[in-house]
């Protein structure tokens, strides 16, 4: 009976959390537009519906009429598998996050915990899944027989593997703070208030880890894959319809899974900033923080510059990667010396 | 142990019945008038120069052998992270000197100037 | 074909970033450019050859359509060789008013390329906020000349009608605003960290390649060049105004974008001074064989009637000879070299458009460097394609 419990509980997660992802990522692509707009003294999306609220359908339900076009010098398997790569691998990053406390089900003691799966390598897991992910992108921009796809999925192969290794780095630091690569435990261990998250302890590793996750999501300043003005889109040039729209909406659940990594690890995960808040649900603070942190992943889009494909790689390898190790370092030193 | 793994099971079976799905959909609803124009690699309206499928520098191979070995690093620190309190100083000096040796194979790549772009 | 180490690809015409139809062929080795042609003529439109069968009032239309950007400058490099060739003397109230408007058109001009060489490199918030001032500035144009983007408001031997009611103080207020908006510029750009590892050292071209290629405008000033035609053959009474020279030092695409935002406060100062010292007076050269008479005396006067029909179906006939008159135009030097046989039609105009030599100099620019250094180097020589193929 048990394990029937827990298989309709299963399912009726997945289905909830990857509806409430989708949706997210649709609303997200809204948020971008509108917030965008603002910044730079227009509107944005204000036709479909109120506020232009039914935007993102009315471009899903395009993007699925959209004539489905496959350049004659693709390689096609590749081509029509490197998008679903992409939102596979971006959808799956989410399954081990903890995106809320636990409650019991009203009338009965059956105590539903709120994430999908607490494994004891979740973390190894979401880089793992992050890695599959640049698959996508490298073999999509590959596969499309275009020069400038070639060159994006070049830049793209070169700056994701850079900035993975400083961005698995950067967060050693929590790793040896919290001594488990569980998320659960790691928000566990954040609980009580603001003053016990792990961004106090680490806070150089934190603005590590939102760079090196700004390249790997390839938004400005580090779009580099994309660079509309140098390569003309990069490695998404020749897709069109629903192809591109998975990669699109690969990018926007990328980053909404980049921004509750950083949460569950720096922030404190759901848990309330201040202890006589607790009495909001967990799922309100998750919402909250990883929104504060995807709205300035859209602001500092709307103002800065890009930066040119050698700085970056300059960057990732002779900066970030130094700084990283020595953060380490210094984190294990003064845990020895605390004992 | 291994029932924590299912529902990461069915939650990625979702994510890709969704990408199947959403290819297929887009295939059968979407029209599909091909002409070879149409079907011609994008170079800014040009006809494009020779194939696509071509040599890649060989600074993007050294750049993915660099990851490699870099990215084997910090696997290792993880375990040693997790259970670096048990091990105190012993763990910490066997991994300052872990990582010392790969400092030096990183003034190395520096010096010989693998991470140059010019 | 057997495969080569380098990358042949095309930029453009059809690409985000190359101003219009400008096509590159870039010969790549991994990202590093190795060589750089440019291939023009995708917006030809034979203005030289239209304006052989065109009266000499005509052409002017045509000039406004060469740099879209900067109609005003157009016209007015055209009707000064027309009234050089004509020895005719424009009434300075006219001569103010050109230079009023070409000064705002320079701005509207710099704008535009200010937005779009920033989105070039990335930074997308800036073009909305330049074109927000530019459309002030059309606004103007629009009261003053009844056109936006082509007013075609100069007329041989003067303008075409005099200031409305109340513009004055639309440009005064106008002007007043513009250095709080040039700051809201500097600061998303001239200090971004970001910015200037884009710009600085990127795209030099030195003293010398830049004199050699014949490059004017900004972009030699940006090489350290002090050369402006408005101070070295003063037109338009430009010698009664008080501007400066801004020039750079080491010809990189920052050098380039700083002496434009410069010149941008010098071209509003400009502005304010023929505002403060507009001169009273006619605004057309009193010369019955150029300047139409006023339009009531058309209605109530058989003589101006019959004048009013002679110029504007017959046009007018400068003597037989060949001039060379030139502007500083907001890319750089723009010159008209027209030949008359002493009909009403030229018989050779030739236009020498400074985006095209500006643009003769990119591959020295860029030649070296990187796909993303093309993109700023293109940005910063600000080329218009209609005025290079004409």
């Amino acid at each position: 009976m048990q394990v029937f419990y827990f298989l309709i509980e299963t399912i009726i997660k997945c289905v909830v959390v990857f509806a409430c992802l989708m949706l997210s990522v649709a609303y997200l692509t809204w948020l971008e537009r509108k917030v965008l707009g603002h910044i730079q003294i227009r509107f944005g999306p204000n036709r479909c519906g109120p506020f232009g609220l039914l935007q993102p359908f009315s471009d899903g339900i395009k993007a699925f009429f959209k004539e489905d076009l496959i350049p004659g010098s693709a390689d096609k398997p590749v081509f029509v598998l490197a998008p679903m790569i992409a939102i596979i691998s971006a959808i799956s990053m989410f399954a081990v996050i903890p995106f809320g406390n636990q409650f019991t089900l009203p009338g009965t003691d059956y105590v539903v915990k709120l994430r999908i799966a607490d494994i004891d390598i979740g973390l190894l897991y979401v880089f793992g899944i992050a890695s599959l992910g640049e698959f996508g992108i490298v073999l999509g921009g590959w596969a499309s027989g275009n020069k400038y796809g070639l060159t994006g999925s070049l830049r793209a192969a070169a700056q994701m593997i850079s900035y993975e290794v400083a961005l698995g780095l950067s967060i050693v630091g929590v790793i040896l703070l919290s001594q488990s690569l569980r998320l659960t435990e790691i928000v566990a261990l954040q609980a009580g208030g603001f003053w016990h998250w792990n961004i106090i302890y680490q806070p150089a590793a934190f603005v590590f880890f939102i760079v090196c996750a700004l390249a790997e999501i390839n938004r400005t300043p580090f779009d580099m894959p994309e660079a509309e003005s140098e390569l003309a889109c990069g490695f998404n040039i020749e897709y069109s319809s629903m192809k591109f729209a998975l990669f699109f909406m690969a990018e926007y659940a990328h980053m909404i899974t980049v921004a509750s990594i950083a949460v569950t690890l720096f922030l404190g995960g759901w848990q309330a900033p201040l202890p006589f808040l607790e009495f909001i649900p967990g799922v309100f603070w998750f919402g909250a923080k990883v929104f504060i942190l995807i709205f300035f992943f859209i602001w500092q889009r709307g103002t800065f510059p890009r930066l040119r494909y050698d700085q970056i790689m300059k960057f990732g390898w002779k900066v970030l990667f130094e700084l990283t190790l020595i953060n380490i370092l210094i984190t294990a030193f003064v845990m020895l010396l605390k004992g | 142990m291994l029932i924590d793994y299912l529902p990461i099971l069915f939650y990625v079976a979702i994510a890709i019945f969704f990408a199947c799905f959403a290819i297929l959909a887009s295939h059968l609803l979407g029209q599909r008038k091909p002409t070879r124009l149409k079907e011609a690699p994008y170079e800014c309206g040009m006809n494009t120069y020779g194939s696509s499928f071509r040599r890649v520098p060989i600074k993007y191979y050294i750049i993915a052998m660099l990851f490699l070995l870099f990215d084997i690093e910090v696997v290792f620190l993880y375990p040693w992270a997790v259970i670096f309190k048990e091990l105190k100083m012993f763990g910490f000096i066997s991994m300052a000197i872990f990582l010392a040796i790969l400092i030096i194979a990183y003034i190395y790549i520096w010096k010989k100037g693998a991470l140059e772009w010019e | 074909m057997a495969e080569t180490r380098l990358m042949t690809i095309n930029m453009g015409p059809q690409h985000p970033a190359t101003h219009g139809v400008l096509r590159l062929v870039l010969e790549l080795d991994g990202e590093i450019i190795v060589k750089a042609t440019p291939h023009i003529g995708h917006l030809h439109r034979g203005v030289e050859k239209l304006a052989e069968a065109r009266t000499y009032h005509q052409i002017i239309p045509l000039t406004d359509r060469l740099d879209y950007t900067n109609a005003m400058g157009n016209n007015l490099a055209y009707v000064l060789a027309v009234e050089k060739l004509l020895g005719i003397e424009v009434p300075k109230r006219a001569q103010y008013l050109r230079v009023m408007m070409a000064e705002l058109q320079r701005l509207a001009a710099h704008l535009i390329w200010l937005g779009t060489h920033a989105l070039d490199i990335g930074a997308m918030t800036l073009l909305f906020y330049n074109f927000r001032e530019r459309e002030e500035i059309l606004r103007i144009f629009e009261e003053v000349a009844g056109g936006r983007l082509t007013p075609t408001y100069l007329r041989i031997g003067g303008v075409a009608k005099d200031l409305p009611e109340g513009i004055e103080g639309k440009i005064r207020s106008f002007v007043n605003a513009f250095p709080d908006h040039m700051k809201e510029y500097e600061t998303l750009l001239t200090k971004n960290v970001i910015w200037l590892k884009r710009t600085k050292g990127v795209g030099i071209i030195s003293k010398e390649d830049a004199i050699n290629w014949g490059v004017t405008g900004p972009t030699l000033r940006g090489s350290g060049v002090k050369w402006d035609v408005r101070k070295a053959f003063p037109y338009s009474s430009y010698d009664e105004f008080e501007f400066d020279i801004p020039t750079g030092s080491t010809g990189d695409v920052y050098d380039r974008y700083y002496v434009r935002l410069r010149e941008m406060e010098w071209s509003n100062s400009i502005v304010r001074q023929a505002l403060d010292r507009l001169p009273k007076g006619p605004i057309m050269a009193d010369d019955p064989k150029v300047a139409l008479p006023p339009k009531e005396m058309v209605l109530t006067d058989i003589a101006s009637l019959i004048r009013h029909f002679k110029i504007v179906s017959e046009g007018i006939t400068p003597p037989r000879g060949e001039v060379y008159a030139s502007v500083e135009a907001s890319k750089g030097e723009l010159g008209f070299y027209i030949v008359s046989d002493g009909s009403n039609r030229p018989l050779r105009m030739r236009i020498r458009p400074p985006s095209f030599l500006n643009l003769s100099a990119l591959p020295k620019m860029i030649e070296g460097g990187l796909i993303a250094d093309v993109i700023s180097a293109i940005g910063s020589i600000d080329i218009v394609l209609g005025e290079i193929d004409r």
